[in-house]
């Protein structure tokens, strides 16, 4: 049995199994960030429905139920903070936003990250959970794979490293871009990582994929990732990495005094507990 | 001819016409031309009316129609001195893309595309135009060469996507079409892209990312294949016609978006009725993009490529 407050506590990953749940955007900022203080970063926003999509449902509605349910705008959070006392800037992908599909907005969050790191000289690091592109934007959704990549090139340029931790599911367009492109690679254990899905695969070779195919260990062994990382180490890692990329002195272990309160700028507290309460910094 | 589905009236009227004009050679004294002329007159209107207004799903099937001129018939029509350069010098020679460095109008330009086949044997072999990891590394390779000596990169666009095979993912296709979309962005010469078929998907972007970005009037350019769409969305892979619809994957509709710069006309019945001709008109249009392109430093190409794609999405199809 695994309680609730338990599996809260240990970060969504279960205590028995190591099981990976999924995290939502807003969660993993407030368990990323230094006592979960961070400022979002305004992302603009795009024309919502520019092919007045309609499949079995119009698109608007389809967000709009999205919104409802994961009380967030859109399928990326852009914030910026500390972990470990390094100042960063931090995209997080939510999948749980119509499967974190990369439609404009997704494609606007991460030239607003890499714009706010060049500007802050702040390393970039991004959550990547998709997936893949958002058919209901057409075309557009597909042109986020050369305008991200623009994005990338931004933050390479200014000299900052461009850290990507892959988690559970990132597939088609978005692995395929900027979830690629990462100065270092890292993913959560066991997180489907590619870019074509296992069953788009069998049905087209029609037969049995091994097992473990596309997960992140598998990706390890065929040299397309550089660690894979227990969530529980995660921050402490992308600490190290980055401290160490920006030629800074190792962190310092142990209790971080408590932040001035900037009760107004803030979301703080417990990851779930907490309302998304982050102002958006303009 | 292969006639398409929706063009089976054509075909009944010019098959009748080429009936009568074979019973006239068989027999010199029959006099059929007047009523075989009749006939084409209005497989000539029949033809019109088909094209004039073809709905997305119908573009689809002429983008993808077997007689379409295909990238080899175009390297071999507008280029000369094509020269071909092979493998990614880590893993394989994928022949699902061509290229190599040739001549337009004596401008050496490098030339890449993606190659359908044309007979079962060569779509085997070319994979149907899928490329594997190898065939983006092959052009990344490509790309970088022509960079480093000053030479414009002309990709000519005609897949139905990448490769949903096993070896493809092991070998991290993700990576090198992300790689190859980044190449693109980094050049500092000249690209100028054509879709001469189907865009399909990330497998186009990789090499699609260019300054100018053309498309034949009957292509199409789309994140998705419609029955992939529509079996998505829809959950029935039947819904093709409504998902190519609402994918807004026409030319028309992409030039519409600010997604693609220029529409090259096809003439009447489409690329698969006259290739040379339209061979000719994509041939006027490359030249004509890079003349206009020729005077920019390479910060500038840089530059304009970037601003280009940052840009896309500022108007829907409403503005």
């Amino acid at each position: 049995m695994l309680f609730h407050r338990e599996l809260t506590e240990n970060l969504g990953v279960c205590s028995n199994c190591d099981h990976h749940m999924p995290l939502s955007a807003r969660d993993r900022l407030l368990s990323l960030f230094d006592n979960g203080v961070f400022t979002e970063v305004e992302v603009s926003q795009p024309n919502a429905d520019p092919l007045s999509f309609r499949d079995q449902k119009r698109y608007p509605e389809r967000l709009k139920t999205a919104q409802r349910s994961t009380g967030e705008k859109e399928a990326m959070i852009v914030a910026e903070g500390e972990i470990g006392r390094t100042p960063i800037v931090a995209a997080c992908q939510d999948f749980s936003f119509m499967g974190g599909s990369m439609g404009m907005y997704v494609g606007n969050a991460i030239i607003a990250a890499a714009t706010r790191a060049v500007e802050r000289k702040r390393p970039l690091i991004l959550f990547s959970a998709a997936g893949g592109a958002r058919m209901q934007e057409g075309i557009l959704s597909l042109m986020q794979m050369p305008r991200t990549t623009v994005a990338v090139e931004m933050v390479r340029e200014a000299g900052l490293p461009y850290i990507v931790v892959l988690t559970h599911p990132t597939t088609g367009g978005v692995t395929a871009s900027y979830a690629m492109l990462g100065d270092v690679h890292i993913a959560e254990p066991n997180a489907l990582i590619c870019f074509a899905g296992p069953r788009v695969i069998e049905q087209t070779i029609r037969e049995k994929l091994p097992e473990g195919f596309q997960r992140a260990e598998y990706l390890l062994d065929h040299g397309m990732l550089d660690r894979v990382t227990h969530r529980r180490d995660l921050k402490e890692e992308l600490v190290k990495i980055t401290r160490m990329l920006l030629n800074m002195p190792p962190p310092v272990k142990g209790d971080l005094p408590a932040p001035t309160p900037e009760t107004e700028n803030t979301g703080v507290g417990e990851p779930t507990d907490a309302k998304p309460t982050a102002a958006t910094e303009t | 001819m292969n006639y398409l589905e929706f063009e089976k009236p054509l075909a009944e009227i010019e098959g009748k016409a080429e009936e009568l004009r074979a019973m006239a050679r068989a027999n010199s004294e029959m006099d059929i031309e007047k009523e075989a002329s009749a006939l084409d007159k209005k497989a000539q209107q029949l033809l019109a009316d088909l094209y004039k207004d073809l709905s997305a799903w119908r573009k689809c099937q002429v983008a993808r129609h077997p007689d379409r001129p295909h990238c080899g018939d175009y390297i071999e029509a507008l280029f000369s001195e094509y020269t071909p350069l092979a493998g990614d010098r880590n893993f394989a020679d994928d022949q699902a893309v061509m290229g190599g460095l040739a001549r337009l109008n004596d401008r050496p330009v490098m030339v890449i595309g993606h190659e359908k086949g044309s007979d079962t044997q060569s779509r085997i072999e070319r994979n149907f135009g899928m490329a594997r990891p190898e065939g983006y590394r092959k052009a990344i390779r490509l790309m970088d060469l022509a960079d480093r000596f000053n030479v414009p990169v002309v990709t000519l666009i005609d897949t139905p996507g990448a490769y949903p095979g096993k070896g493809a993912e092991e070998r991290g296709q993700s990576e090198a079409i992300a790689r190859s979309t980044e190449k693109c962005l980094r050049l500092g010469v000249p690209l100028v892209s054509v879709v001469i078929g189907e865009g399909g998907s990330g497998g186009a972007v990789a090499f699609a990312t260019a300054n100018r970005v053309a498309m034949l009037e009957h292509s199409i350019y789309s994140v998705i294949s419609p029955e992939g769409c529509a079996s998505i969305l829809w959950k029935d892979a039947e819904k093709m016609r409504e998902a190519a619809e609402a994918l807004r994957l026409t030319a028309q509709d992409l030039h519409r978006l600010n997604v693609i710069d220029r529409i090259i006309a096809e003439p009447l019945g489409g690329a698969q009725r006259d290739g040379q001709t339209t061979m000719k008109s994509v041939g006027h249009c490359i030249d004509d993009v890079l003349n206009q392109l020729s005077g920019m430093s390479r910060e500038e190409i840089i530059q304009d490529r970037r601003e280009k794609f940052l840009a896309i999405g500022d108007s829907g199809l409403a503005a």
